[in-house]
């Protein structure tokens, strides 16, 4: 699959700025996390800022932008549109929450609202992808735990090194450390997973063929690259996905977990960085069955 | 909207005979004659007259070679819009723009309500739908719905465009929710069959397979016993040790 750099900014920056809002709805009523109006108001603000950018950002891969407000109708049916409808719902206890900072025990509820709506969001996005049949990295039981678990993680991190400059517990950077190294083996357990080549297929599956033995394709129906190509047919080579795949893991979960414990700002740059390079090689390595009929393997 | 309909009785769709299919692209050709001005028009080219020509098609036709060497055999394979019963490209659709209709099951797209999101072209797994980069909107196969019930143009023309070009009549057009259909009668009688049906999109088209063939023989080397002359004969023996 084409990896989009819109999309791509969007699920990450999104997600760390979900796991933001999350880890502070839960933790600022039960009163542990500082006290203090400017650490609420900076992290509200820099996790909603998040959220925008990736939103924002979601809208430039759109034909017509300015047609946007329609998704927010199909909720019954679409994990798309049911993002869209939480993504709107979220923002409303998440912006009136650092309002109330200051009246910390009338946040305690808004506060639980932001965390339930901010982590909705997420599994909406993680089942855009975990729902489509016809690419098999997606369609994997990893992948919506995977999101999951990238967005506590991150905003988990990221809260942390906004926490630093108020002098907060080393607590909250411990756990991020506990999620990053869950993470770090759900993706490990996935790349796995898709390596061993479950779900996979060939031009004989998706044609019908197999009866007459192998199929090949002779010729493709079109010269050039054509929009399913362009955007479905996306290729990485072996070796680059093998060692992006090292990038990902030491820049966006192994120097974070070393890192968390001392400078958490810099851990979660580190963590954002590298669960790029992460969202990339989602993208880049995952398969889509129309390039069977090309005459490739997924 | 993107809800499916519940099942109503008709099914149009087509049936595709890949034994008789001769790859001529004819279908494809009509298809992008026709529906460059017709319901989801224009289907956009970029590039038309330069190295890389490249466009929109609601039809492309792949060609294959099946099986090993002399038992091979080349298939050709046209490909478009099977306008599946459990269409995901509709209910995956964030805004209602695509729709499958209950009266005859057709899937479409409204082009007035598109965001252009391309998420319905990642959840066919057919490949149906391509984008039109041009208007910003998604475009696929209407089943010539312009066509088939255009009263305007003769009767037997009601066809999909590219059933009524197809020289080899390897295309079929019908009711396949009809058992009793001409369509469905030749699905029953040839075996015809749905594209990877593990998925569960449960296409209305139909391919029909390749009819069997008789396995190569080759022919058959003369025994050595039947040269009559014995200096060949003794030839034969000495050079088969």
């Amino acid at each position: 699959m084409h990896p989009a750099l819109s999309v791509i900014l969007f699920t990450t920056a999104s997600g760390a700025g979900y796991g933001m809002l999350f880890w502070l709805g839960l933790l600022a009523p039960l009163g542990l996390l500082p006290i203090a109006a400017g650490f609420g108001v900076t992290a509200s603000l820099l996790g909603l800022a998040l959220v925008t950018f990736g939103l924002m950002s979601s809208t430039l891969h759109l034909g017509h932008p300015e047609r946007a407000w329609r998704a927010m109708t199909q909720w019954r049916t679409s994990w798309l549109s049911r993002e869209g409808v939480a993504a709107l719902i979220a923002y409303m206890p998440a912006v009136l929450f650092p309002l109330l900072w200051l009246w910390q025990e009338a946040a305690g509820p808004l506060g639980f609202i932001s965390a339930a709506t901010a982590a909705a969001t997420v599994v909406c996005t993680g089942m855009i992808y975990a729902s489509l049949k016809p690419i098999r990295q997606w369609h994997n039981p990893y992948v919506l735990p995977i999101y999951l678990l990238a967005s506590l993680f991150s905003g988990g991190a990221c809260l942390a090194g906004v926490a630093t400059f108020w002098n907060a517990e080393p607590w909250l950077a411990d756990a991020s450390v506990v999620l990053a190294v869950v993470a770090l083996a759900a993706k490990v357990a996935y790349w796995r997973s898709i390596d061993s080549g479950v779900g996979a297929r060939t031009p004989a599956d998706a044609t019908g063929l197999g009866k007459l033995g192998t199929v090949r394709s002779l010729d493709p129906p079109n010269t050039e690259e054509n929009y399913l190509l362009r955007e479905m047919g996306y290729r990485i080579a072996r070796k680059h996905a093998g060692r992006l795949r090292v990038v990902a893991m030491l820049l966006g979960f192994v120097a974070p977990i070393v890192l968390l414990p001392f400078v958490p700002p810099v851990a979660a740059i580190a963590a954002l960085l590298g669960l790029l390079v992460e969202r990339w090689l989602f993208f880049a390595e995952a398969t889509h069955t129309i390039t069977l009929y090309y005459g490739r393997a997924t | 909207m993107t809800a499916i309909p519940p099942p109503g009785g008709k099914k149009l769709g087509l049936v595709i005979d890949l034994d008789t299919c001769v790859g001529c692209h004819a279908c494809a050709v009509n298809c992008k004659e026709w529906n460059t001005s017709g319901h989801s028009a224009p289907l956009p080219d970029f590039d038309a007259y330069q190295a890389k020509p490249q466009g929109v098609w609601f039809n492309r036709v792949h060609s294959y070679e099946a099986g090993e060497g002399n038992d091979s055999r080349t298939v050709y394979f046209p490909r478009s819009c099977l306008h599946c019963e459990e269409p995901a490209c509709v209910t995956v659709c964030p805004t209602g723009a695509s729709y499958k209709r209950a009266e005859d099951g057709i899937v479409l797209v409204n082009p007035d309500t598109c965001i252009g999101c391309k998420l319905c072209s990642w959840a066919c797994p057919y490949g149906a739908r391509e984008f039109d980069e041009d208007a910003g909107v998604m475009k696929k196969c209407t089943l010539c719905i312009d066509r088939i019930y255009n009263t305007n143009i003769p009767e037997e023309d009601r066809v999909p465009a590219c059933v009524a070009t197809c020289p080899a009549q390897a295309r079929h057009f019908g009711d396949l929710g009809d058992p009793n259909s001409a369509v469905s009668r030749l699905v029953a009688e040839r075996e015809g069959y749905d594209l990877m049906p593990e998925l569960g999109y449960k296409p209305v088209n139909k391919y029909l397979p390749p009819r069997e063939r008789p396995r190569y023989a080759a022919p058959a080397e003369p025994a050595v016993e039947s040269v009559a002359n014995p200096f060949l004969r003794w030839i034969d023996r000495a050079l088969s040790r």
